[in-house]
C-alpha cells in the first residue's frame, strides 16, 4: 500500500503540468470564444448554436462536479451502498428536467429563470425574487466547490501539517488555490461568456469521462468483470463486511433502543432523496444551458445526451467507489481524507502502480487523475458564476432598475462586472468558510433550488391561476424557510461535526430541510395565488401555447 | 408518467430506509435486492428519456408544427 500524502514530487509537478496544459487550452479557447462573442444572446447563451450533444456534454460539465467525482466516490469507498444513492437520486432527477422543464422553458424564455416566470407576471417583484433565490443557490454551490478546491489541493499535492510547498504552508496553499480558481472561473466567464464556458465543460466532460472510464475498465479487469468479486472484495476490505453493500451505514442509521431517533434518521433520508431529486431542475446554471441550442428539440436532444452521459459516468463511480474500498482499502482512504475525498485520487494511483509500471506508473495516474479533478472544479465554478451574473444583468440591472429600456451594449457590461463582483465576493467567502462541510452545502444549494425555485417554475408553466403574488411566495417562503431549517439543523449547531460545535440551538432533527420546505414552497405558492386576484388568463393562454409550439420564441 | 417515475423513485427510497433486510438479501454471489434496484432505477430513467424521445417526436411534434404553422399564417395575413 502506497501512502498519497508522501506521493513522489514527480506526480507533484506533473499534477501541476498537466493543469497549466488544461487552463492554457481552456484560455485559448475563452480568447477564441471572445472574438465571436458580440450581442446579448451570444454572451448569455452563446449565441443559441450549440448542438444537441454539445449542449448534452456540457450539461454533463455542469453537473458532474468535484462533488459528484470525489464526493461520491468517497461516500461508496467509505460507506458503501449508501453512496450510490446519492447517484441514483442525481441522475433519476433528469427526468424532472426532461419532462417537465426543459422545453418549456427554452420556448418561452430568453437568458434566465426569471424570464418564464415574468412572462405572465408583474416584471420587478418578480425579477427581483428570482435574482435573489439566483444568487443564494449560485453562492451555496460556488462556495462548496472552491472550499472543495482548497481542501483538495492539500492532499493532492501532498502538503500537510508542517511540509511546505514552493515555501507555503497548507493553509496558504488552500487560500492561494481558492484565488487561483477564482480568479479563472472570472477570467472564463467575462472574458469568454456562454461561448467560452460551454467550450470549457465540453473539454471538461470529454477528460472526465475518459479518466473515470480508464480507472473503470481497470477495475473491472482486475475482478475479470466479474461484479460479484468485486463487490465481495469491497466488503471485506471495508471492515464493515456484508452491511457494506446494503443501505443504512450512513444515511437512515437504526439506533437501537431510540426509537425516535430512528425515526429523524429515516425521514432524513426521505428528504435528502426528496431534495436530490427536485433540487436539478431548480438550480439556476442548468436552467441557463436549455437557452444555448437553437429550438426546443434540440433542448429535448441535449437532456437526452446529458442523461446518457450522467447515467453512464454514474454506474463508473460505483466501481471507483467499489474499486478504492477494495484495493486501497477503507483504513488507507480515511488515514488520507474523513470524508473520503482522496479515494478516487487515492485508487488512481494504486491502479497506476500495479498497471502502469510501479511508482512512477502510480505518480503518472495519480497526476493525470488530480488535474481532471481540478479542471472539474474549474469549469463548474464558471457556469454558476455566469448564471448568477446573467440573472444580476439581466434580471435586475435591465428589467428592475433600467424597466427594460437598457441598451445591449450596457446590458452584457453589467453582466461582465457582475461576474467580476460575484466571483471576488465568492472567493472572499470561500477563504472564510474553508471549515464548512462541503456536501452539506451541495445539499443545501439543491434544497433551496428544489423549495424556492422548482414550484415557482412548475406553477407559471402549468397552472393558469398562477400570479405575481404566488410567484413572491413560493420564492421567499421556500427559500426563508428552507434556509431557516438549516440553521436550526444539527448541521450548524449543536452536534460534535457541526459547523458550530461548541454552540447549540438546534431544534430542528433533520439535517435536510427538503421534505418541509419543498412542499412549503409548492404551498406557499398555491396560497399566495389565491390571495390575489390577479389572473390573467389571455397572457397564459398566450405561454401555453409558445412553451408548446414555440410560437414567438426567441 | 412524471408521477410514475416520481412513486417509483419514491418507493426505492423507502425500501432504502424501512425494507433493510428485503434489500439486503442475496440474488447472485455479493450482488443483493438493494443492488439491482438501484440498477433498475438508471435502466428505467434510460427506458423512460429512450420513450418520451419516441413519443414526443411521434405525437406532440407534428401537432406544435401544425398550430405553429397556423399561428404564422395569421400573423403574416393580419
Amino acid at each position: 500500500m502506497i501512502d498519497a500524502a508522501a506521493s513522489t514530487s514527480t506526480s507533484r509537478s506533473l499534477t501541476i503540468i498537466l493543469f497549466l496544459i488544461f487552463v492554457a487550452i481552456t484560455l485559448a479557447i475563452t480568447i477564441w470564444a471572445s472574438r465571436q462573442t458580440r450581442t446579448a444572446t451570444d454572451f448569455y447563451a452563446g449565441g443559441r448554436q450549440f448542438s444537441g450533444w454539445q449542449n448534452g456534454m456540457a450539461i454533463g460539465g455542469d453537473y458532474m462536479s468535484a462533488a459528484s467525482f470525489l464526493g461520491i466516490a468517497g461516500l461508496i469507498a467509505l460507506y458503501g451502498y449508501d453512496g450510490f444513492l446519492y447517484s441514483i437520486g442525481f441522475l433519476v432527477a433528469w427526468l424532472v428536467a426532461l419532462l417537465l422543464v426543459a422545453e418549456f422553458l427554452r420556448n418561452s424564455g430568453r437568458y434566465t429563470m426569471a424570464d418564464v416566470l415574468a412572462f405572465r407576471m408583474r416584471q420587478r417583484p418578480v425579477r427581483t425574487a428570482a435574482s435573489v433565490s439566483t444568487i443564494v443557490v449560485s453562492i451555496f454551490y460556488l462556495i462548496a466547490q472552491m472550499v472543495g478546491a482548497g481542501a483538495l489541493v492539500s492532499l493532492l499535492l501532498g502538503i500537510s501539517g508542517d511540509s511546505k510547498f514552493l515555501g507555503l504552508t497548507a493553509g496558504a496553499a488552500k487560500v492561494w488555490t481558492i484565488i487561483l480558481v477564482g480568479a479563472l472561473m472570472i477570467v472564463y466567464v467575462v472574458v469568454g461568456g456562454m461561448k467560452g464556458t460551454t467550450y470549457v465543460q465540453i473539454t471538461k466532460a470529454f477528460m472526465l469521462m475518459i479518466g473515470a472510464f480508464l480507472m473503470t475498465v481497470l477495475v473491472l479487469s482486475h475482478y475479470k468483470f466479474n461484479l460479484s468479486s468485486l463487490l465481495g472484495d469491497a466488503a471485506a476490505q471495508s471492515g464493515k463486511g456484508a452491511a457494506f453493500l446494503e443501505p443504512g451505514l450512513r444515511y437512515g442509521k437504526e439506533v437501537a433502543g431510540d426509537a425516535t431517533q430512528t425515526f429523524y434518521n429515516k425521514m432524513d433520508l426521505l428528504s435528502l432523496g426528496i431534495a436530490l431529486v427536485l433540487g436539478t431542475a431548480g438550480l439556476p446554471h442548468i436552467l441557463t444551458r436549455f437557452y444555448t441550442v437553437p429550438t426546443a428539440r434540440v433542448a429535448r436532444k441535449s437532456v437526452l445526451w446529458a442523461i446518457g452521459i450522467i447515467g453512464v459516468f454514474y454506474l463508473m463511480t460505483l466501481a471507483l467507489g467499489f474499486g478504492a474500498a477494495a484495493l486501497v482499502g477503507g483504513k488507507a482512504i480515511t488515514a488520507q481524507d474523513k470524508a473520503g475525498n482522496t479515494a478516487a485520487p487515492q485508487l488512481a494511483q494504486e491502479l497506476g502502480h500495479r498497471y502502469l509500471g510501479g511508482d512512477t506508473g502510480g505518480s503518472v495516474f495519480l497526476a493525470v487523475i488530480a488535474a481532471v479533478a481540478f479542471a472539474t472544479i474549474l469549469a463548474v465554478v464558471a457556469g454558476l458564476t455566469l448564471a448568477s451574473s446573467s440573472s444580476v444583468a439581466h434580471d435586475f440591472y435591465a428589467n428592475v432598475i433600467r424597466r427594460g429600456n437598457a441598451a445591449e451594449r450596457d446590458e452584457v457590461k453589467v453582466a461582465r462586472i457582475s461576474a467580476l463582483v460575484i466571483g471576488a465576493v465568492a472567493i472572499a467567502l470561500s477563504i472564510f468558510a474553508q471549515s464548512l462541510n462541503v456536501a452539506f452545502l451541495v445539499a443545501l444549494a439543491f434544497a433551496v433550488a428544489a423549495s424556492a425555485n422548482l414550484p415557482a417554475i412548475i406553477y407559471s408553466l402549468f397552472w393558469r391561476r398562477f400570479n405575481t403574488s404566488g410567484a413572491l411566495w413560493s420564492i421567499y417562503g421556500g427559500l426563508i424557510v428552507s434556509v431557516v431549517l438549516v440553521f436550526f439543523s444539527p448541521v450548524v449547531s449543536g452536534t460534535e461535526t457541526a459547523m458550530f460545535p461548541h454552540h447549540d440551538w438546534q431544534w430542528f432533527p433533520l439535517s435536510n430541510p427538503g421534505i418541509i420546505s419543498i412542499p412549503v414552497g409548492f404551498l406557499f405558492g398555491w396560497i399566495g395565488a389565491k390571495l390575489s386576484k390577479e389572473d390573467d388568463t389571455a397572457k397564459y393562454a398566450e405561454l401555453e401555447v409558445r412553451s408548446l409550439t414555440g410560437f414567438g420564441a426567441h | 408518467m412524471t408521477v410514475a417515475f416520481f412513486l417509483w423513485y419514491l418507493l426505492y427510497v423507502l425500501l432504502s430506509a424501512y425494507a433493510r433486510g428485503f434489500m439486503g438479501a442475496k440474488v447472485v454471489g455479493n450482488i443483493n435486492v438493494a443492488l439491482i434496484f438501484g440498477l433498475l432505477q438508471f435502466v428505467s430513467t434510460f427506458l423512460i428519456a429512450w420513450y418520451y424521445s419516441r413519443y414526443a417526436a411521434q405525437k406532440i411534434d407534428p401537432l406544435a408544427d401544425e398550430i405553429r404553422a397556423r399561428l404564422e399564417g395569421e400573423a403574416a395575413k393580419s
